[in-house]
C-alpha cells in the first residue's frame, strides 16, 4: 500500500516559485466546479492545489500544462487563492529545474520566442513588414502613440488583417503613431505563465529598454496578453507607460464623435469575451460599445457572456499546444453561435481569432461564420 | 510642596516584555531619575503578589507617586489605579507606561527596545511629577432600561430586567414582536417547534406590567449618557385605533388589496391592512398606506375595512388623519438587539435564485414545513409536485471572500434540520453539499450522527452551479446540483426536485445608522463591535449602552438568549448598584480667561458645554456628567480657558519634552 508523508521539499519549491497563495486554499472544490475544461474533460483543480500543499504534486503530469489560465476559478474562489499564480509556480519548477517535461510545442515556441524573439520562429527584421504599402512610420521620441500589434499578427498572415485594419483606422483618423523598429521582442506574457520565467524577464528587459529609449508614452496594443503584462507586470521591472487596448480607444474616439462610419454591415455579430480582456482586467464594455456603434450591426450576446465568458482555449501557453478535437472551447463557443444565427464571431485578441478561425474551418462553418477583429470590422465600416 | 517620592514597577509580562526588553537594566535606570526613590521588577505585575508590593512601598516608603511600565493601559490601568487606591492614595496620583505593545510586541532589536522603554518611562515619572488628586463623584441612575429589537434576544433581556421590577420600554420596528424566530418552523438539534416555545414568552412580554411595548416603532435620536439618556421614538402611524381593535381580523379577509408577505418570506400573501401573523403581539391590525387605496386616492376609493370594522378601530379618520408620533423616552441604560438580515443569494447568479422557482432560501424553506405556513406544512415544488430529492447547499454567502468572509455558525445545523424534515415529512433523498461541517454545540455533533443514520448524502464540494439544462433523461425537469465531490476528486451532478440555499446571516442593511443613533462601532464585517471579544461581549465603548444577539455576530437561539441575559445582567447591575461613576478627568474652565465664545458648545459631541450668563458676563459651563474628557473642547478653546484634568499643559509638556530628551 503507497502511504504518503509530507514532502515538504517539493512544497517550497513551488513556493519559491511565486506558490505562496496556495496556502490559503481551503479545498472546497469550487475550482474545479467552476473550470470549463470539466465540461470536456475532467481536470480536478483543487487535487493540483492539495498536492502542492502536501509535496505530492506529479511534476511530470500532462496536467501541468493543462490550464489556460482563463481566471474563471480565481474569480469565484471563496478564498481569493491566485490559482494561476500556483499553476504557474508548477511550471517555473518543471521548466527551470527540469523535474518534469515540457511539451514538445510549447517547448518549441519557447526556443523560438528566447531565440528570435517571436513565437513563430520568423526573422526579428520582418517584424514591421505587415504594414507593407501601409507604410507606418516609425516611432520617433515626440510621436503621440506607440502601436504594438503583438507577434501573432505581425508575422501570422491569417491575422495580419488585425494590425492592418488597425492601422488604416488610425491613417484615417489622422493619428500621430509609429511602430516600433524590428528590435521589438515578443511581450512575454504567455510564456511566462507557462513557466518561462528567465525568457519572460529578458523579453520584458529587452522592451522596457527599447521604449524607454524610444520615449515611448503610449502604447497601443491589439492583444489583450500584451496589454495585461504591459499594464500589470512592465512596472514592476521599471516600464511604466500609458497601456491602451484598440477597443477602448476606439470606443473613447466614438464616444467623443471623433470616429465615423461610411459604410453599413447588416450582421448578426456576437461578441466573445477575450479572458485577459475580461476576466483578468476588467474591460467589457468597450468592445461592446464600438460593436454597437457599428451601423447595421446587431449584436447577440453569449448566454455566458461577461464574466461568464468561456475562454477560447488560447491562453497560459495553450495557443502553442495541441488541443483534442472534442475539447476545444473554441468549437463550443463556435457551435453556441451558429445556433444563435450569428454570422460574425467579434473578438478583441489575436488568440481568440487563431483559435476561432481554426474551429470555423474545422467544423466547416466558413460558409456560415466569420470571425473578426473587432478592428477588422471598424475598418470595413469607415 | 510636598516632595515627590515616585515608585516605578517594571512588569515581565512573562516572557512578553521580559523577552525583549532588558528588565534589569531598565529598573536600574528608573531608579536613577529624579524623584524616583524605588523601582522594581516583577515577573506578573497585575497579579496580587505584584500589587502587594506596590501597596506595600506606598506604606513603608512614604510614596506619592506611583508608575507600572507594563501592558496597554486599556485592560490594567484601573487594575492599578485600584492598587494605588488601596495603597491609600488618591488612584490619580499614577501613571501608566505601556513597554509591550508599544515596544516589546512590535520590536525585534533588545538593545534598541530596552533603549526606547526607558524612554517612556523617564517620560511616564515626569508626567506623573504633575499629577494632581482628583476626585470621582456619584451620580444617580435612572432604573428604567431601553430594549430595541423585538426579537427572542430583546425579549429575553426585557423580560429579565422586567421580572426584578424595573420599567422596560421594548421597541420593535415591525408590527408584532417575534423577529426571526417566529417566522422558523422547529429548532435544532432538539426539533421543538419554534412557536411552540417562542409565543408564550411574546405573550409574557405583551402582558408584563413592567414591560412598555413599542411596537411599529424606531428610535431617531439618543442623547446624555451612562444613566440619563433622553431617547426620541418615532411610532408609525398604525392608521387604527388601537384601543379599539380586538384583532378579530375581519379588515384582512376582506381588504382586496395584496402584497407579499413579509412574514411568509414571499411565500404567501398579506393584505394592505394586516395582523403580520396569528400569534403577533399585540394583536391589532396595521394598514400599510402605500398600499391602501383609500388612503392612497385621500378616501375616494375602497374603505372596505371601515365599512366591516364593528369595533369602529378603523374610521376615515384614523386613515386618513392618524399621523406618525414622537414619543420621548428617559432611561438610564440601553440594550440594542437589532438582530440580522438574510444574505440575497440572487448575488449569486450561478446558484438560480429567483430564476428557478425551486431553488429557495433557509427562511422560505422554514415557512414551507410550517403548518401554518404557505403550503400547510407539506414540502411540494412551487406547482405542487411531491418532492422526491432535495439539495441542500451550504455557506452560501459566507465563509467567502466575495461576500462574507465570515462563518455564519448555524448554517451546518439549520442545514442537516431541513435534512431531517425532508426525510421525515416528504420521504425526500437528501443531498448535503457542505465544505466543513461545523457542529460544535450541545447535542449537535449527536444531531449530525443522527442525520448520517438517517441516510443522508453528505457530498464535501463548494456547489459551482445550479442548472435546469439536462443532460441526461434521468436530469430532465430536474434542478440539477453541479459540484466536485472533493472527496471522491470527481465531477459530480445530482439531478434534485428543491434545492434550499443556506444563505448567510449579514449585518442589518441600517446598521450603520443604527450604530451611530446609538453611537455603537461597526467590524468590517458589519456588525456591532463587543467592547472586548473575550471579555466584556455584550459591552460597547459607550457606557451604559449593551449589545445582545445577531446584531454583535451570527448566533444561534441558545447562544442569543444566553447573551440577552448577561445584557440583563450588566443593566441589572448597573440599577441595583444605582449610581454612575463619574469620570474625574474632564474639562474644566477658568471662568476668568473665559469669553464665552461659545466654540466648545460647537465642537463637543456629548453636548457638555454650555455657554451661560454668570455675573453679566458669558461664559462656558460644562456639564460634568455629560463630559468625557475627550478634550476636544481645549484644544478649540482659542484663550485657553478650558483645560483637561489630568491631561493638563504641564502634564504633557513634561512627558513630551521627556521623550525628546537624548
Amino acid at each position: 500500500m503507497e502511504v504518503l508523508s509530507p514532502y515538504k521539499e517539493a512544497t517550497d519549491v513551488i513556493l519559491e516559485a511565486g506558490g505562496e497563495p496556495l496556502k490559503l486554499c481551503y479545498q472546497c472544490g469550487l475550482c474545479t466546479g467552476t473550470c470549463p475544461w470539466n465540461t470536456v474533460r475532467s481536470f480536478i483543480v483543487r487535487r493540483m492545489m492539495r498536492e502542492a500543499q502536501m509535496g505530492a504534486t506529479d511534476f511530470g503530469s500532462e496536467d501541468v500544462w493543462t490550464c489556460v489560465t482563463c481566471r474563471a476559478c480565481v474569480k469565484r474562489c471563496p478564498r481569493g487563492v491566485e490559482i494561476i499564480d500556483v499553476i504557474r509556480a508548477i511550471r517555473r519548477a518543471v521548466a527551470s529545474m527540469g523535474i518534469g517535461v515540457v511539451p514538445d510545442a510549447l517547448r518549441i515556441s519557447a526556443k523560438n520566442i528566447a531565440g528570435v524573439g517571436n513565437p513563430l520562429g520568423e526573422a526579428p527584421e520582418k517584424r514591421n513588414d505587415w504594414a507593407g504599402e501601409l507604410k507606418v512610420k516609425d516611432f520617433a521620441p515626440g510621436t503621440d502613440v506607440l502601436y504594438f500589434p503583438c507577434c501573432v499578427p505581425s508575422y501570422d498572415p491569417d491575422v495580419k488583417g488585425v494590425a492592418r485594419s488597425t492601422a488604416a483606422i488610425l491613417d484615417k483618423l489622422g493619428v500621430d503613431y509609429g511602430l516600433i523598429g524590428t528590435d521589438a521582442k515578443c511581450c512575454g506574457e504567455a510564456i511566462r505563465k507557462a513557466g518561462h520565467e528567465e525568457t519572460f524577464q529578458s523579453l520584458a528587459q529587452s522592451n522596457i529598454n527599447l521604449f524607454t529609449e524610444s520615449g515611448v508614452k503610449t502604447v497601443l496594443v491589439s492583444s489583450p496578453h500584451c496589454y495585461h503584462t504591459f499594464k500589470a507586470e512592465y512596472p514592476e521591472l521599471g516600464g511604466q507607460y500609458e497601456v491602451v487596448h484598440v477597443t477602448q480607444y476606439l470606443a473613447e474616439l466614438i464616444e467623443k464623435g471623433d470616429l465615423k462610419f461610411s459604410r453599413k454591415l447588416e450582421k448578426k455579430v456576437i461578441y466573445s469575451d477575450p479572458c485577459y480582456l475580461g476576466r483578468h482586467n476588467d474591460i467589457y464594455d468597450e468592445p461592446r460599445a464600438v460593436l454597437k456603434a457599428i451601423p447595421g450591426v446587431e449584436l447577440l450576446e453569449f448566454p455566458d457572456a461577461r464574466e461568464e465568458g468561456l475562454c477560447c482555449g488560447g491562453g497560459g501557453g495553450r495557443i502553442w499546444m495541441d488541443t483534442p478535437k472534442g475539447e476545444r472551447f473554441s468549437d463550443i463557443r463556435t457551435e453556441q453561435a451558429a445556433e444563435m444565427g450569428a454570422e460574425v464571431i467579434a473578438v478583441a485578441c489575436p488568440y481568440c481569432v487563431l483559435n476561432y478561425r481554426d474551429s470555423v474551418l474545422s467544423m466547416g462553418k466558413g460558409e456560415a461564420i466569420q470571425v473578426k477583429d473587432v478592428a477588422e470590422l471598424v475598418a470595413e465600416a469607415i | 510642596m510636598e516632595e515627590i517620592r515616585t515608585g516605578v514597577y517594571i512588569c515581565h509580562c512573562g516572557l512578553n516584555i521580559a523577552g525583549v526588553v532588558n528588565v534589569e537594566e531598565l529598573t536600574e535606570y528608573a531608579e536613577s531619575l529624579p524623584n524616583v526613590v524605588v523601582s522594581r521588577e516583577y515577573r506578573y505585575m497585575c497579579s496580587d503578589p505584584g500589587q502587594d508590593l506596590i501597596k506595600k512601598d506606598i506604606k513603608e516608603l512614604g510614596l506619592n507617586r506611583v508608575v507600572v511600565a507594563s501592558c496597554s493601559p486599556r485592560m490594567h490601568e484601573p487594575t492599578f489605579r485600584k492598587t494605588v487606591e488601596d495603597g491609600g492614595l488618591n488612584p490619580y496620583l499614577y501613571e501608566h507606561a505601556n513597554i509591550r505593545e508599544h515596544c516589546s510586541w512590535v520590536h525585534d532589536d533588545k538593545e534598541l527596545a530596552t533603549k526606547k522603554s526607558k524612554d517612556l518611562v523617564r517620560a511616564a515619572v515626569k508626567r506623573v511629577f504633575h499629577h494632581e488628586s482628583l476626585v470621582t463623584r456619584e451620580i444617580p441612575l435612572n432604573p428604567n432600561v431601553l430594549v430595541i429589537g423585538g426579537g427572542i434576544a430583546g425579549m429575553q433581556a426585557a423580560l429579565d430586567i422586567a421580572d426584578g421590577h424595573n420599567k422596560v420600554y421594548l421597541v420593535e420596528r415591525d408590527p408584532s414582536i417575534g423577529g426571526h424566530m417566529a417566522q422558523l418552523d422547529r429548532t435544532f438539534p432538539t426539533l421543538d417547534c419554534s412557536e411552540c416555545i417562542l409565543t408564550p414568552k411574546m405573550g409574557d412580554v405583551g402582558h408584563h406590567p413592567f414591560i412598555e411595548l413599542l411596537t411599529y416603532s424606531e428610535v431617531e435620536e439618543v442623547s446624555g449618557s451612562i444613566g440619563d439618556f433622553k431617547v426620541k421614538v418615532r411610532k408609525k402611524a398604525r392608521h387604527i385605533d388601537e384601543s379599539k381593535c380586538i384583532g378579530c381580523n375581519l379588515c384582512e379577509e376582506k381588504c382586496p388589496w395584496k402584497t407579499d408577505s413579509e412574514f411568509e418570506a414571499g411565500m404567501a400573501k398579506r393584505k394592505a391592512v394586516y395582523i403580520p401573523f396569528a400569534q403577533a403581539i399585540p394583536n391589532i391590525a396595521v394598514v400599510d398606506a402605500d398600499l391602501c387605496a383609500y388612503i392612497q386616492s385621500d378616501g375616494k376609493k375602497c374603505g372596505a375595512c371601515i365599512k366591516l370594522c364593528d369595533a369602529g378601530a378603523i374610521t376615515p379618520e384614523t386613515l386618513l388623519k392618524q399621523t406618525d408620533e414622537i414619543v420621548e423616552l428617559e432611561v438610564g441604560t440601553i440594550i440594542v438587539a437589532t438582530g440580522y438580515d438574510q444574505f440575497d443569494p440572487s448575488v449569486i447568479p450561478q446558484y438560480g435564485y429567483k430564476k428557478y422557482d425551486n431553488v429557495l432560501t433557509g427562511l422560505e424553506f422554514e415557512r414551507i414545513t410550517c403548518a401554518a405556513g404557505p403550503t400547510e406544512g407539506k414540502i411540494v415544488t412551487k406547482d405542487g409536485r411531491p418532492v422526491e430529492s432535495i439539495g441542500i447547499v451550504h455557506c452560501v454567502g459566507s465563509r467567502d471572500e466575495n461576500y462574507h468572509e465570515y462563518c455564519s455558525r448555524v448554517c451546518c445545523m439549520y442545514g442537516l434540520k431541513y435534512a431531517h424534515l425532508s426525510k421525515e415529512m416528504a420521504n425526500a433523498d437528501v443531498y448535503e453539499f457542505y465544505i466543513d461541517m461545523r457542529c460544535f454545540g450541545e447535542g449537535y455533533e449527536e444531531f449530525y450522527k443522527r442525520l448520517s443514520e438517517e441516510g443522508v448524502n453528505f457530498v464535501r464540494g463548494k456547489v459551482a452551479r445550479i442548472t435546469d439544462e439536462a443532460q441526461t433523461d434521468e436530469e430532465q425537469g430536474k434542478l440539477i446540483v453541479v459540484s466536485e465531490d472533493t472527496l471522491l476528486g470527481k465531477m459530480i451532478r445530482v439531478p434534485v426536485d428543491m434545492v434550499i440555499l443556506c444563505s448567510a446571516l449579514e449585518a442589518r442593511s441600517d446598521a450603520e445608522n443604527v450604530g451611530k443613533v446609538f453611537n455603537i462601532n461597526r467590524r468590517a464585517d458589519g456588525f456591532f463591535l463587543e467592547r472586548h471579544v473575550k471579555l466584556d461581549p455584550v459591552a460597547t465603548p459607550t457606557d451604559g449602552v449593551y449589545i445582545a444577539g445577531c446584531c454583535e455576530a451570527p448566533r444561534d437561539i441558545p447562544d442569543t438568549v444566553a447573551q440577552a441575559e448577561a445584557a440583563a445582567g450588566k443593566a441589572l447591575s448597573l440599577i441595583s448598584k444605582g449610581t454612575v461613576t463619574l469620570e474625574a478627568a474632564i474639562s474644566t474652565v477658568d471662568e476668568a480667561i473665559c469669553h464665552g465664545c461659545g466654540r466648545c458648545e460647537e465642537i463637543c459631541a456629548f453636548s457638555a458645554p454650555n455657554v451661560v450668563t454668570k455675573n453679566g458676563t458669558l461664559v462656558s459651563s460644562v456639564n460634568e456628567a455629560l463630559c468625557k474628557g475627550c478634550g476636544s473642547c481645549a484644544v478649540v478653546c482659542p484663550t485657553g480657558a478650558i483645560a483637561i484634568k489630568h491631561f493638563t499643559q504641564d502634564e504633557i509638556l513634561a512627558q513630551v519634552s521627556a521623550l525628546t530628551e537624548a
